[in-house]
């Protein structure tokens, strides 16, 4: 088997888990859908987005947490913000946890928020390493002259 | 079920006016629009849009803005004015009412959406966008701030 059978095999499968496991789903296909010559780093620019974005919104998570009394509303709000952000690049995992995340809030729950801040940073960094991966099976499709599949 | 004919010159592409506070949000929707070969202006809030369309207020009205506009697309959660305020000051206008606004929002709530379209919201969707939804909208465009009539059919959904 050639280089670039091997790399796409290794794509195909990668991909596969990362549906299974739910880290993405559909919409991160739809996503892949928008990028052409034209706009080659479109999805890794997304991306990019979204891990600055999130950073940011779970450092304010954190410290509306931390004050003596918590603002519920605000760290809905950035959970919202958070939970449609995740919705856009498919990372169905991060979506569900945000869902919870805006009940507790809702509950006035600060034990369950704080757990779900846990859940949410910990979601990011699988995510972040699972997409890390894929890109880079990507890069060494292309390098061995291939072309990347298209998600189903 | 798709436009017969857009009311626009041969080539001309249709002007839209995103407007969304999140810049991952705007990113994608202008994608999603220049894909479907839409000439893109983003806001990242209504007051950004509000004066693009020269309706800000102590603004004088210049026809140049708001009859290039040919649809704007409006986030419906937003931090100062949101998007449902926002479509009510483009349908009490004058000069912009015509143009036609899609309300866009992650949350899926009836009293919402039955609001933005009795306030003459063309539609409302939900986000995430996909391209099908985007291409779809092209049949709500108009030209120089008139609904098209020119046989266009908008048919089905």
């Amino acid at each position: 088997m050639d280089a670039v059978a091997q790399w796409r095999n290794q794509w195909f499968d990668y991909t596969h888990y990362l549906r299974r496991e739910g880290f993405l789903d559909d919409q991160f296909a739809q996503l892949k859908k928008l990028q052409d010559e034209n706009s080659p780093d479109f999805v890794v620019e997304v991306v990019s987005l979204f891990f600055q974005d999130s950073e940011k919104l779970l450092n304010n998570m954190a410290r509306a947490l931390e004050q003596n009394v918590v603002d519920f509303k605000q760290v809905d709000a950035c959970v919202h913000q958070f939970k449609g952000s995740s919705a856009w690049i498919g990372a169905m995992r991060l979506k569900n946890v945000c869902i919870n995340f805006r009940n507790y809030c809702e509950a006035q729950n600060l034990e369950g928020c704080l757990g779900c801040l846990q859940q949410v940073r910990q979601e990011c960094l699988a995510l972040k390493n699972n997409l890390e991966n894929l890109f880079r099976l990507e890069q060494q499709i292309v390098a061995a002259g291939g072309s990347i599949p298209v998600m189903e | 079920m798709s436009a017969v004919r857009m009311g626009l010159n041969g080539d001309e592409k249709p002007h839209v006016l995103a407007v969304d506070d999140s810049v991952l949000d705007r990113k994608i929707i202008e994608r999603l629009l220049t894909n479907s070969s839409c000439k893109v202006t983003t806001a990242e809030d209504a007051h950004g849009a509000l004066e693009l369309l020269g309706l800000a207020d102590g603004q004088q009205n210049f026809s140049n803005t708001v009859s290039d506009v040919n649809m704007i697309i409006t986030d419906y959660c937003m931090p100062g004015m949101t998007g449902y305020e926002l479509l009510k000051k483009i349908k009490e206008s004058p000069t912009a009412k015509e143009i036609p606004v899609v309300v866009v929002s992650s949350e899926n709530i009836q009293t919402r959406i039955e609001k933005c379209l009795e306030e003459g919201a063309e539609e409302f969707l939900l986000k995430p966008l996909r391209q099908s939804d985007v291409k779809r909208l092209r049949c709500h465009l108009t030209k120089d701030g008139n609904p098209t009539d020119e046989g266009m059919l908008c048919v089905g959904r």
